[in-house]
């Protein structure tokens, strides 16, 4: 099978343009997604290709063009909502949680709101306490919506079109970090499921959960594991709602160690309900208590040392599972 | 191109004009020389220049007094050199390093500085409106006759955070001066193509707050209304705006392409920026003279290798202190 | 003469491609002049200069791509501007923004709990893992006298003897941890899920006879005559070392059931159920019994008689069982119906040796008779190999000088 050389970026952009291709109700609109190329270059020359009626500049105004998403999905089209960050959905997030996430269960499934919102979000770039979070946790919180993490060019490319299919609302975080991985994708890469998690990489004696940005530290650190003779088997989650839990326990009875990873803040996050269900489900199955690497609970800093020092990295993602290991 | 014209409280003396002419000349010389630094990965993050809207920051800083507070955007490094927190600490800041005005932690889109008041430094759009009126109905209810000058751009005028403030501010009647940096381009998208009703004053108007247009361009016009914006909220308490219309030189942030403006709309513009205006006329009127130019220039060059020296031999915060100052510590902290 | 260089013009920007040159070779510049246009993911962009000189030799041909930092013209007579004082990132290291601040290694993680050589936790409770007790709960192990290898010390199910799924035998020094004694609810507990698990799983058939134990008893008597009372012999060492060597001529029922598997064990490591006072029974095993001498293995049964209702078990004794023999001896009554151990698969019961009227060549005579009894898995053997097994122990204890 051919292969081509791409990025996260073009392959999300690819998506994106198929999507309008194939289907005349999916259109684009976001903040900067037409003129300016959009904020993460991902929508460059789609203006140009569809005309400003389909790749629609916004405003600065994220809950009107959220809602309007959501409005327009209600009402026969398939709109992707590009929210620049996820720091500035925090402005949308009465929409999609008062109005996305509730509309089918409380019209009592008279409407459905087929609406795809995609959004960057994770540190990495030295973009301080408002550019910097990663609060897809929160988003996973929520009945009515499903949330993706794409983690890789297949994901990136692939998921997208799924997500319109789907007759509720999608959520799609795009690690900012991956835009720019590059790597190589079946000239005839497609659709893929968004439902079920995913094992990135085999191994017997702990389970690495993760998702997103997180997944290529993640691998890394299996790697060096590796080097240690721990055989670490590391879980794309893919899918951060509704959870894949079979896939984790399944993993997890094989190891009988976890240590989830996410760079979201610790109380109250995914990782934290990661470990509840592990231990719901799998509490015989452990040999160590279920570990954790998440971000420090303090605003991103500035600074790249703090900065580092505040999310996830691959030694204590190493440390992480040594300790599961009693090593 | 109109000249600046006497303003209702004028100042216009050839040092009232030097001092304009060194706080614009500051401004531009930091950020020149923070672009370079980007270039060379001294600085990192987003860099977002004032070059071309120093008039605004410089115009309206003449108007306020030190126990007014400012509130301000990401794009707010001439708000803090005019403001007065010195250039080191700003640099500094800029590099990361713990001397900074944020202790590094915020970087160019995060300066505060309690000494003077100055409440960052926001990075959300729109997200300064509603901290401003809050402030300003602290000095309303502990009776205080101070002022709240809130800047943002007129991409922020599109965000509802905008509406309800500016709402609230003239429904409570609460002393804040709304500062609309408008320089065309909220990011890429051109104000038409952002904004139905392209007036940004007009909307203030449509809340019943005294509103008007400025040409942000003219320093002295800008002080002009300033002044008089700022005596007639701090006498009657009542919100004002001022639409102080602007332009960005470069681009957006560092990494853009500017694919969105044409480079002869840029390089017409130039032609009207602030300094080259302010310094055509007064040399032209012989209020000063080259030498006087000169002198400034080494002035600033020297405060601007300063900053740099300061903030290169600036430190970086431990590691061990990373969880400091998340919550209120000491003597502050509730028990 | 110094270098001017890709610009870094945002932290995700890795490289660019130049695409055009605005100056010639020789051309004076000014700082800011604009010298080159740069394609980037983001478009194209004017580069500028931040300094005063000439332009040297271009170091690139417009369409090439190079990482940021890397240099792409000679800029001459400069003035000793500071140069940038660290060497330009390369491309590898562009990837993740190559800023000059110290590296400084990830967080501390919290601290480790401190190893405890009990494998105890703060509340003095066993620390041992989830998958552990389990393990432990249906291996009947005590957990007690485990060595943790886990974290902080903690027993994981690998500490746990047989974990492995290879065929239980010796696994290195056997654990000599010592113990602060038998927790009688946790044995109940063990008991219990043992037994229940046996009797869920194990499809028991059960076999009876009657053994003469003249010959034995006889043997006994004179072996004893000349032995302190604390040498003498019992009767259970005899039937001990007769359904060892038994059970090692019918090795379907010596062995485990595993995993929906029969692996027969190619030593006879004989469980020997004691009870303990207070109640529970424990069943050390007598390691290679088919082995020992009597005296040997009266020797072995006494000191883990002792040493059992002393509370020190050995993990491995409660682990290493091939089968086992249930004696009730001589406070108990005539016959008991054992229930199998699992994952053995077999368990010979003794009843208590009494004399019974007896037909001897058509004569009734009192003689000393034992109840044997076979509760085995029908998944691994059948009645007619378990018959066999008891008629092959009868016929050694009527040859005890032979055992």
């Amino acid at each position: 099978m051919s292969e081509t050389e791409t990025t996260y970026r073009e392959a999300v952009r690819a998506a994106i343009r198929e999507a309008m291709l194939q289907d005349e109700r999916v259109f684009l609109m976001g903040e900067d997604v037409g003129a300016y190329g959009g904020c993460y270059a991902v929508s460059m020359g789609l203006l140009e290709e569809f005309g400003e009626e389909r790749i629609r500049d916004t405003p600065l105004s994220e809950s009107a063009f959220t809602g309007a998403g959501i409005g327009a999905a209600m009402g026969g089209m398939r709109p992707i909502v590009e929210v620049m960050t996820v720091n500035f959905s925090l402005l949308a997030l009465d929409q999609i949680m008062n109005t996305a996430a509730t509309i089918r269960h409380m019209s009592g499934g008279q409407f459905g709101v087929p609406v795809v919102i995609r959004m960057a979000t994770g540190a990495g770039k030295q973009l301080a306490a408002q550019h910097s979070h990663s609060l897809e946790g929160w988003f996973a919180h929520i009945p009515g919506i499903r949330v993706l993490a794409p983690a890789t060019l297949e994901d990136a490319r692939g998921m997208l079109w799924t997500a319109l299919q789907d007759p509720d609302p999608v959520l799609i975080f795009e690690n900012a970090l991956l835009y720019n991985m590059k790597g190589k994708l079946a000239a005839d890469a497609g659709p893929v499921d968004i439902g079920n998690a995913a094992v990135r990489r085999e191994g017997d004696q702990v389970t690495l959960i993760t998702y997103g940005g997180s997944l290529h530290k993640t691998l890394q650190a299996a790697e060096d594991l590796a080097e240690q003779d721990i055989a670490a088997e590391v879980i794309d989650l893919r899918t951060l709602r509704p959870l894949d839990d079979a896939t984790i326990m399944a993993s997890v009875r094989k190891t009988r160690r976890a240590v989830i990873v996410d760079e979201g803040w610790r109380s109250g996050s995914l990782s934290a309900e990661i470990s509840a269900r592990i231990t719901e489900q799998a509490f015989w199955d452990l040999d160590a208590p279920v570990g954790r690497v998440c971000s420090v609970e303090v605003p991103i800093p500035y600074p790249k040392h703090l900065e580092d020092a505040a999310i996830p990295q691959v030694p204590g993602i190493v440390q992480a599972a040594r300790e599961t290991l009693g090593r | 191109m109109t000249e600046p014209r006497q303003s209702p409280h004028p100042r216009v003396s050839r040092e009232h004009v030097l001092h304009l002419l060194t706080q614009m000349i500051r401004i531009r010389r930091f950020e020149e020389k923070c672009a370079e630094l980007y270039t060379q990965e001294k600085i990192r993050g987003f860099l977002h220049l004032y070059i071309g809207e120093e008039a605004v920051a410089t115009g309206v800083m003449e108007a306020v007094e030190p126990d007014d507070a400012i509130v301000a955007t990401y794009r707010e490094h001439g708000h803090a050199i005019v403001r007065g927190i010195p250039m080191t600490k700003i640099m500094a800041e800029m590099y990361g390093k713990q001397e900074g005005c944020s202790r590094g932690r915020g970087g160019s889109m995060h300066i505060f500085d309690a000494e003077t008041r100055f409440y960052g430094g926001n990075a959300i759009v729109g997200g300064g409106l509603p901290l401003a009126i809050g402030l300003a109905l602290a000095d309303k209810m502990q009776k205080r006759s101070r002022v709240t000058v809130c800047f943002f751009g007129e991409g922020a005028a599109a965000e509802g955070e905008f509406h309800e403030s500016l709402n609230l501010a003239a429904l409570w009647k609460l002393p804040v001066l709304f500062v609309c940096e408008n320089n065309r381009y909220a990011m890429g998208t051109a104000l038409d193509r952002s904004e139905s009703e392209t007036d940004i004053h007009k909307k203030a108007a449509s809340y019943r707050i005294e509103a008007r247009a400025v040409d942000g361009m003219n320093v002295v016009d800008v002080e002009a209304a300033a002044r008089e914006a700022v005596a007639a909220v701090r006498e009657s308490g009542a919100p004002r705006f001022l639409e102080c219309r602007t332009y960005r030189f470069r681009a957006h942030s560092m990494f853009d392409a500017q694919l969105y403006r044409d480079k002869a709309e840029v390089e017409a513009m130039r032609e009207q920026g602030p300094i080259k205006r302010l310094t055509e006329w007064a040399t032209g009127t012989h209020f000063i003279h080259d030498d006087d130019l000169e002198r400034i220039e080494a002035q600033v060059a020297r405060e601007v290798d300063d900053a740099v020296a300061f903030a290169e031999a600036g430190t970086w915060e431990p590691i061990q202190d990373l969880t400091r100052d998340v919550m209120a510590e000491g003597p502050e902290a509730v028990q | 003469m110094g270098l001017f260089k890709m610009p870094s013009l945002g932290s995700d920007m890795e490289d660019g491609t130049l695409v055009e040159w605005l100056v010639a070779e020789g051309q004076p510049m000014k700082r800011g002049d604009i010298i080159a246009v740069v394609e980037t993911q983001k478009g194209a962009i004017e580069i500028e200069i931040f300094e005063a000189g000439t332009i040297g030799r271009l170091l690139l041909q417009e369409g090439e791509t190079v990482p940021v930092g890397a240099p792409m013209a000679e800029i001459v007579g400069l003035d000793d501007e500071p140069v940038p004082a660290a060497a330009p990132p390369s491309a590898s290291a562009s990837a993740a923004p190559a800023q000059k601040a110290p590296r400084p290694g990830p967080v501390a993680p919290p601290a480790k709990p401190t190893p405890s050589p009990h494998a105890e936790g703060p509340s003095g409770r066993i620390l041992a893992s989830p998958a552990a007790r389990r393990l432990a709960t249906e291996k009947n192990v005590d957990l007690a006298g485990l060595k943790g290898s886990g974290p902080g010390g903690a027993i994981v199910s690998a500490d746990v003897p047989g974990a492995a799924e290879a065929a239980p035998g010796p696994k290195g020094q056997p654990r000599q941890q010592a113990r602060r004694g038998l927790d009688m609810g946790e044995m109940r507990k063990a008991i219990a899920a043992a037994m229940a698990r046996s009797k869920r799983e194990i499809p028991h058939y059960y076999l009876q006879h009657t053994i003469d134990l003249e010959a034995a008893t006889s043997w006994l008597a004179a072996a004893n005559a000349e032995r302190a009372p604390t040498e003498r012999l019992l009767l259970a060492a005899l039937l001990l070392k007769a359904s060892a060597l038994a059970l090692k001529q019918y090795p379907e029922l010596n062995g485990h059931y595993i995993e929906g598997e029969y692996r027969p064990a190619k030593a006879v490591h004989l469980g020997v159920g004691i009870a303990i006072r207070g109640g529970g029974l424990i069943a050390p095993a007598i390691r290679d019994a088919d082995t020992l001498s009597i005296d040997t293995l009266m020797a072995a049964l006494r000191d883990a008689t002792q040493r059992m209702r002393a509370g020190r078990v050995r993990s491995s004794e409660l682990t290493d069982s091939t089968a086992t023999v249930s004696s009730l001896g001589e406070r108990g009554v005539e016959g008991l119906w054992g229930v199998i151990y699992p994952p053995q698969v077999a368990l010979i019961g003794f009843g208590k040796a009494v004399l019974r009227p007896a037909v001897i060549e058509d004569r009734v005579e009192p003689r000393m008779q034992v109840q044997v009894s076979l509760a085995a898995d029908h998944r691994a053997s059948d009645g007619h190999r378990g018959a066999l097994l008891l008629n092959a122990i009868d016929k050694l204890l009527q040859t005890p000088e032979t055992l």
